[in-house]
This record gives C-alpha cells, structure tokens and sequence, in this order.
C-alpha cells in the first residue's frame, strides 16, 4: 500500500468515528426543537420532562439489553418484553397497594427476572442454542406462565407510593424515574467501565476464542449477562407500573423491539463488543421524541408507522452501518 | 445415548425434525381420528400455508446471513391490496391485476429491505424491523379496518381440493408444498446455492473467490418479500377476506420454524425442506393443544413449552455428546 492511499484509508476511517451516543443526544435535542416548530407548544419545559420521563422508561427496559447484545455471538433478548410485563404483574399483586410491601415485591421481582434470564444463559451457553431462539421461547413460556397463574384476571392494586416516588415530580419538577436513570445510568457506567466482569463481557463481545485462551470464562459472562438482563427487564416493569398505575397481559410487549432500537441508534453494535450505556439512553431519548412529536402532530396511525420506519431507517443509515465485504 | 446417533443427528439437523414431524402426527392423529381424511387434511395444510411460505422465505435470508422481520407485515399489506382490489364481482382482468400490484409492492418491499441491508450496509435485524413499520403503516392505510369479500369462485378454487377423479383428490397445499420442495432441488443443483451458502458462512471468503456477495444477499431479500407476498395471498384466500393485522404474528414464528427445520440462524448451512417440516410441526403443536382437552389458559404455556423444549433437544443433544467425549 502506497503512502497516499494509507492516508486516504485513514482519513475515511476517521470520518464515521464521531461519538454515536453525542450524536443522538444531540439529534434529540434537534428534533425536540424542530418539533417546536412543527407543533407549537411542543418545545417546552413541561414536554421536555415528560419525554425524559417517558424515555426513561424505555432507557431502564433497554439495559439489560445493552449488556446482551455486547456480549456477542448474535446476543439479544427478546425475552424482555415478557419480562416487563412479569415485572409488573408480580408488583401489583404482592404488593395489592400497600406501601410496606414495595421492597419485598422488588427482590422478588428481581430474583424471578435474574432466574429467568438465568435459564436463557444456560441454553446460550451450555445448549449453544442462539440467542434469538431461546430468548423468544422464553418469552413464550413467560407469557405462558402469566396466563396459566392469572387466568386473566390481574388481581391488585399499585401501591400509591410508587406513583408518587417514580411517576410524579420529585425534586422540583424532575419525577422520580429521572434520577433512578441517571442512578442507573452511572451504575452501568461502573459496571460496563470499571469492573472485571465489564471488561470481560466486552472480550467475550470482540471474540469468544480469544477471551477464552486469555482466561475469561466465556460461558459464566454469558450465563451472568443474560441473567441480569432478565433481572433489568423485570426491574423495568416494576418501575412502568408505577406510570401505568394498572397492568394488562400485553404491558410490555410494545417496549421489546425499541429496547433493540435504542441499543442499535445509540451505537451499540450488534455483533456485539463495541457499546455504552450511554448510548441506549441517548437512543431511547431519540426514539421518545419521535414518537412524541408524532402523537403531538396528530397524525393518524397509518402515517405514524411510515414516518417511525423511514426515520429509523435514516437513523441507522446515520451510523448503524456494518463494515463493507470489500474493505 | 448413542453417540452415532447423535452423531448423526449432530450432521444432518433436519432429520430431528423429520423425527419431530413424525411424533406430532403421531400425537395429532390420537387426539384427532380423522386427521388422514381428506378434509381435515386438506382444511389443516391450508391454514399451515402462510406459515409454511414464510418459513421458506425466511429461510434463504438466515442462510445468507440475514434475517428478515418485515416478512409479517408483508403478509398484512398483502391481504390489504388484494381485499380492496379485488370487489365480489371482479373479472379475471381485474384479479390479474390485483395480483400484479400485490407482487410489484412485495418486490419492491424486498427490494427496500435489500437496499437496506446490501448498499447501507445496515444490520438485518434492524432493518428489517424498522420497514416492517413502513409496511404496517401501509397496509393500514390501504385498508383502516378488516374487511373486503373475495369473489366466491376465487377462494373456492383454493379452498377446496383438486379433483383428479371423483375419487381421487388432491389438497392444493399439497400441490404448493411438492412445488416448493421442487423448486429447492431445483435451486440445490445450481450454482445459486453454493454462492448462498457460501455468502452466509464466510462472506470475506465468498467475496475473495468472486462471489458477489451483495447481489446474492439482495436475492434473498427479494425472495422473502415474494414469498411473504404468496403467504398474503394464501391467507386472504384461505379467509376470503382482508386483515390489514393479519401479519403481526406471523413474523417470529416464521423464523422458530427455520431453526426448527435445522437452518443454522448464524447462517451459511441450512435446508428448505427442514423449514417446511418446521412450520408443519409448528401448525400441528397448535393442533394438539387444541385438540387436547386442555384448560384454555393452559394452552399457550403448553405451547410455548413444547416449542422451548423441541428447540432445545438438538443442544441437549450436542451437549451430551461433548460430555460423553
């Protein structure tokens, strides 16, 4: 390879290398004003907090599912809707509105989400099954398993508490589930950033053979993420039912495919080892804004969905784009 | 277990699903005596159709090394054209062209997504699921509610079997299901094959000996949007009317069944006739459990348990096998 064309490789490699996560944030930022625009009354503080609040939602879902598709080897839950409605069933009922009984109905939450994604570990490591496969079926028996036990009747109540902790303003006009986010957000930080286990699950993402020659334990990595993919999906519905304040058989499913979509616009990439946090959050904001803006412009359904799919279409285009064959 | 066995069955995925197939029409048929009878047998391979049509679409997109989640939404904005296309009184002339438009959008939805996937470079899963949006949205604006009534001669002619003597007939799934097997030994001995598989397993490889990668992944796409389009088209005969949802829950299931079949979802390996058995077990889990006295809140469960459980043995299996050795 000549000198000049070295340089000119180098100089196209330098060109998509701006931050995915600051590009989004920044693209929601836009949107947010665009939107003002397009409708006014949009762009305002009320509307801002709200679309945090309801990104946030969507930010906590996705975690989990950050931590999976960077793990690599076709990695992704689609257990995690399941799951969300799981969460927030078992809330509302062990709870039945009573404040006292929040913390116990969130360890079960998280312990029965963690061994759920416990057994989507195993079939992905010790079964070999992929990812997609298991995770789906999974999300089958779950949903399985909540009609059996519930037979549809949702008995409960939504403790008042949670509402007011997590939904309504708490510090000032910022509601509850905005600082959990942040709390969440820097815990993942760590997590990802920090630890052994981040550092591991990012070899394990780049490339299993060689993680395993250089003594990562492949297998427990991928056990542990799916495992606390579950137990952060759960957790997620935990924190919805205290915007929804009620739970139907379905609560969850419309939250799996944008959890992937916030992961992918947020810059993680989907043949996994490469990604934040960070990025999620941006792309669940990204992706509430859109959705927002589209509500607030009062277009009708149809049009809805081929706007969300042209612009999410764009988005990836932006920088969710794979390596070329020929490079 | 015996290790040659698994051995076996390790090499060749879809003879456990051959194995699969012959226990569920084994179960189907105890609950359900009349299952060999021309009528249910004709009435259950029809409903089993879309099913089976996106199984093998989907199928040539995994062995290249996609996926394609838009194949539901295809189906939904399949049944809307043709159900407002096609009025109770329509002339040949005007179904012709029905089905033209139907096809054209199908190949042009494949195209979007193989655009996608091939010259953005963009990742399937994602792709594909941000258009399955754009085809859901225009389905639903071609057709806001279910509705639509084919003309009667039209889903008769589908409906009901063929009729080669009085005494002797045929289901026209049957007819479909031997021309899909067909056109896969047909594709299996041409070069088209060899450059599929090869574009899914090592497309680094497949580029460097001169296979073009790109067209052959935009083949794929193409073929599922069109298969996808004849699911629609199944499905709105099957029915006699159109859905603009029909699809909805079609998509995943199309891709259980690729894998049930034995296509590896990694890709570059895989098989047409394993994704037909697929969605056939697929349809007759659903079968049993109806059939089975079952508390009807204990169904899906079953269902998604049995599913679970036929996905998992092929990795039991191998997993048994590394321990034995």
């Amino acid at each position: 390879m000549t000198p000049a064309t070295d340089s000119l490789v180098r100089a196209r490699r330098r060109l998509p290398n701006v931050s995915p996560p600051l590009v989004a944030i920044l693209l929601a930022i836009l949107l947010f004003f665009i939107g003002g625009v397009l409708a006014p009354g949009f762009a305002n503080s009320d509307q801002a907090v709200n679309i945090i609040r309801l990104a946030a939602f969507l930010g906590i879902i996705a975690a989990g599912q950050t931590l999976v598709i960077i793990s690599g080897g076709e990695g992704i839950d689609l257990s995690a809707g399941a799951l969300v409605t799981l969460g927030a069933i078992l809330t509302y009922r062990i709870t039945n509105g009573q404040n006292e009984l929040i913390l116990p109905a969130l360890g079960v939450v998280l312990l029965v989400g963690a061994g759920i994604g416990l057994l989507n570990g195993i079939g992905v490591s010790l079964l070999r099954m992929p990812p997609l496969v298991i995770t789906l079926g999974m999300a089958g028996v779950v949903t399985g398993l909540i009609y059996f036990v519930t037979r549809g009747e949702l008995i409960g109540r939504t403790p008042p508490a949670m509402g007011q902790l997590l939904s309504q303003a708490l510090i000032g006009p910022i509601p509850g589930v905005i600082i959990l986010w942040i709390v969440l957000g820097l815990g993942m930080w760590l997590l990802l950033e920090r630890t052994t286990y981040g550092k591991h699950l990012f070899a394990v993402g780049i490339n299993r053979t060689a993680a395993r020659l250089s003594g990562v334990r492949v297998n427990l990595v991928v056990t542990l993420t799916y495992s606390l993919s579950g137990m952060l999906a759960a957790f997620g519905g935990f924190v919805l039912l205290g915007f929804t304040q009620t739970v139907f058989l379905n609560l969850g499913q419309p939250f799996l495919f944008p959890s992937i979509a916030a992961v992918v616009v947020g810059g993680t990439v989907l043949a996994g080892g490469k990604g934040s946090y960070w990025g999620t959050m941006a792309g669940a904001l990204v992706l509430q804004v859109i959705d927002s803006l589209l509500l607030a412009l009062r277009i009708e359904e149809a049009f809805q969905l081929i706007i969300l799919g042209t612009i999410l279409l764009i988005l990836l285009t932006m920088y969710g784009r794979q390596r070329s064959v020929r490079q | 277990m015996n290790t040659s066995l698994t051995r076996t069955l390790g090499r060749n995925p879809w003879l456990f699903s051959l194995l699969l197939l012959v226990v569920m029409i084994v179960l189907n048929r105890a609950l359900q005596d009349n299952l060999f009878e021309i009528g249910p047998l004709n009435g259950n391979l029809r409903v089993f159709m879309p099913a089976i049509l996106l199984a093998v679409g989907q199928t040539f997109v995994i062995i290249a090394g996609g996926v394609d989640l838009s194949v539901g939404a295809i189906v939904s904005m399949t049944s809307a054209i043709l159900a407002t296309q096609i009025p109770q009184d329509a002339s040949a002339d005007i179904v012709m062209r029905a089905l033209l438009l139907a096809f054209g959008a199908g190949a042009l939805a494949g195209m979007l997504n193989a655009f996608g996937v091939t010259v953005l470079r963009l990742q399937p899963i994602v792709t594909t699921y941000a258009t399955s949006f754009i085809f859901s949205g225009i389905a639903l604006q071609i057709l806001p509610e279910p509705g639509g009534r084919l003309p009667r001669d039209l889903t008769s002619f589908w409906r009901n079997p063929l009729e080669v003597t009085p005494e002797f007939v045929i289901p026209m799934a049957l007819i479909v299901i031997t021309l899909l097997v067909l056109f896969w030994v047909l594709v299996s001995n041409t070069r088209y094959k060899q450059f599929l598989f090869a574009t899914g397993g090592k497309p680094d490889a497949a580029y460097a000996t001169g296979v073009r990668v790109n067209r052959v992944k935009f083949t794929t796409y193409l073929f599922s949007a069109l298969f996808a389009t004849l699911a629609g088209l199944a499905l709105t005969l099957g029915t006699g009317t159109g859905n603009p949802r029909a699809g909805d829950m079609m998509t995943l299931p199309s891709v259980v069944a690729v894998v049930l079949g034995g296509t590896r979802l990694s890709g570059g390996q895989g098989n047409v006739v394993g994704s037909i058995i697929g969605a056939i077990i697929l349809g007759l889990i659903g079968n049993i459990i109806s059939f089975a006295d079952l508390d009807s809140w204990l169904r899906p469960l079953v269902d998604a348990l049995i599913i679970i459980v036929a996905l998992a043995i092929p990795g039991i299996v191998s997993l048994i096998r590394r321990l034995l050795q």
